[in-house]
């Protein structure tokens, strides 16, 4: 496989994961925006270990998830007493502290970053997507993920139905902290190098709107998501190019056209998220739709939806 | 009226900021029975509902279920106690099927480490139990429509079968025949009666005095925060107090003598 192509695989396993973690979060009614922060947590932690005590590449993954997962859980009970736009705000602040501790650390490189002495090829992101991508899919199928869409519905009605609000949002926030911290990881030894300033502001607010887009209803969201926006910059890579010199050669002078600057395909990232907001609010993936999706599978008619309104 | 109450509220009061919205209010709800709990808008109805099911916390007072001081337990425990509620407002989750609401409704029995991690697919003993519930009830045809697309007759009737999936001992039912025609409402009222003979206690608010009285031998009365009346709903409407809640002082005593020349004349 040409080294691009797995490039962008790792990418995009990565990505995939990182949205999942995300996902956990904002399913259940919390809007994570310190994504960065969480997946800076696993990649620091695989660096450092691998290059300070020469640990291997799994027990650092490890490391990462649990160091993640319990940083998540630890800040959850805080974070949880807020709401709305504060929660938002939480999150996001969390995220500049732990990257401000690092670019102040001498021990984890400060802005030099860490090389780490270690490598992981396409396949091993790609073998964890799929893995992450099944425990999810499981998750969502149990009670705990039924009570994590309640959450998301309605708290108060949730919590008199019996529901654990603080238990069950503790638990996702955690997870999908530790699900962070292995994208985080595997970002560390896929690209042997970690700087603390590839985890900012626009990375937590990239996997958010990943997660945003694709879809909080259902498990294939996320997938959507970042499968989406992790290919389109790539794709408008190569079309952006080829368009201005369409668009120039019309006026006949295709020879000695300047390829366009690398901002215009966040232009059209910008374009394409505020459009997809105003045509689907709730995602690209909607529960409604999957389910329609299975239904047409199944060969089943319209005949379902024969209710008669009193 | 044998044994001890299943609920019982005493001298509970509530205000907010300023306003007082219950002022010594104390009843009780025999086990087994099926009680009205009446008043005109904004009487405190919904209020002395929030204060069983654990949303508000009296100022003073207390409330007892099931020989227990249940005062200030958390909301979310009452339901494992047995103390299940509908609410005035569709409040089912609009994102979740049908079957998917009353498998919600089942939490309180559910909530152990095991149940929370297994699947709930076409296995799941609660899946099957939610869907014979749904098909018990008459709306076996649309457990996995999403819930917010469904007819308000309908969804008002899955708010009822929600609570009930909690198992509980005492329903609790705001308003469930506001909005319904009469062929509903009758279908309604069949339809509680027989939960009720499965033994369940029922405490509903209700406006339409027609269900009431076919439906409850006892009624609540409050107005404006105050219990007015307690006894049976046979009498309720001749009560003067009720009455005048109801209507008016000036109407109260105009109604009074009508009744009277009624009884006089025949
Ligand atoms: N959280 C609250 N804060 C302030 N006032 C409240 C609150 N909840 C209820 N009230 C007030 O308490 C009074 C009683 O309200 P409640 O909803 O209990 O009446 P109700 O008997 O259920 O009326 P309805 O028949 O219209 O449902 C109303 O005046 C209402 O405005
Ligand atoms: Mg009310």
């Amino acid at each position: 496989m040409s080294g691009y192509m797995s490039g962008i695989l790792s990418i995009l396993a990565i990505n995939i994961i990182f949205a999942y973690g995300i996902f956990l979060a904002v399913a259940t009614g919390q809007l994570n925006l310190g994504g960065a922060g969480f997946q800076a947590v696993g990649a620091y932690a695989a660096a450092y270990l691998t290059a300070t005590f020469g640990l291997s590449v799994p027990l650092t993954l490890l490391f990462g998830v649990v160091l993640a997962g319990l940083v998540g859980v630890a800040i959850a009970f805080p974070i949880l007493r807020t709401k709305g736009v504060y929660l938002v705000l939480a999150t996001f602040a969390f995220a500049e502290v732990i990257t401000g501790a690092i670019l102040n650390s001498e021990e984890l490189g400060g802005a030099m970053g860490i090389s780490v002495p270690a490598y992981v090829d396409w396949y091993v992101p790609v073998i964890m997507a799929v893995c992450v991508i099944g425990f999810v899919f499981y998750v969502m199928s149990t009670r705990f993920g039924l009570a994590m869409r309640a959450i998301h519905d309605d708290e108060q009605v949730s919590d008199l139905m019996g529901v654990s609000i603080r238990g069950v949002k503790v638990v996702a926030f955690g997870i999908g902290a530790a699900l962070a911290g292995l994208s985080g990881g595997l970002y560390a030894v896929s690209y042997s190098y970690v700087e603390v300033q590839s985890f900012n502001a626009l990375l937590s607010i990239y996997v958010l709107l990943y997660v945003l887009l694709g879809g909080t209803q259902t498990a294939w969201g996320p997938l959507v998501g970042a499968t989406f926006f992790t290919i389109l910059p790539e794709v408008l890579r190569d079309a952006l190019p080829a368009l201005k010199t369409a668009v120039v050669g019309l006026f006949g002078d295709a020879d000695n056209v300047a390829p366009p600057d690398e901002s215009w395909r966040f232009v059209i990232l910008g374009l394409m998220t505020i459009l997809m907001m105003v045509i689907r609010p709730e995602g690209l993936v909607t529960r409604t739709m999957v389910e329609n999706l299975q239904f047409w599978k199944k060969g089943a008619t319209s005949a379902r939806r024969e209710v008669t309104e009193g | 009226m044998s044994a001890a109450p299943l609920l019982s509220l005493n001298n509970v009061s509530k205000s907010f900021g300023g306003l007082q919205v219950i002022s010594d209010v104390s009843f009780e709800v025999p086990a087994g029975v099926r009680m009205a709990l009446i008043g005109p808008n904004g009487a405190g109805k919904t209020t002395i509902f929030n204060l069983i099911s654990g949303v508000y916390i009296p100022d003073t007072g207390t409330v007892t279920f099931d020989g227990t001081d249940i005062t200030s337990m958390p909301s979310r425990r009452r339901v494992g106690r047995g103390l299940a509620r509908s609410f005035q407002n569709i409040r089912l989750m609009p994102h979740l099927s049908v079957v998917e609401n009353i498998m919600l409704g089942q939490q309180s029995r559910a909530s152990g480490l095991i149940d929370m991690t297994l699947p709930l697919g076409a296995g799941s003993r609660w899946r099957r139990d939610a869907e014979e519930l749904l098909a018990h009830m008459g709306l076996g045809t649309f457990p996995g429509e999403v819930a917010a697309t469904l007819p308000y007759g309908i969804r008002k009737k899955i708010e009822v079968v929600r609570a009930l999936a909690a198992s509980p001992k005492l329903l609790m039912l705001d308003e469930p025949a506001a909005g319904l025609n009469p062929a509903e409402t009758a279908n309604l009222r069949d339809f509680l009666k027989t939960i009720s003979d499965t033994g369940t206690t029922i405490l509903i608010v209700e406006h339409d005095m027609g269900l009431v009285r076919s439906l409850c031998d006892h009624a609540v009365v409050l107005n404006f925060g105050k219990k007015i009346y307690d006894g049976s709903t046979r009498h309720v409407q001749e009560n003067p107090l009720v009455l005048e809640a109801y209507l008016g002082s000036r109407h109260a005593k105009d109604h009074d003598a009508e009744v009277h020349r009624e009884a006089t004349d025949a």
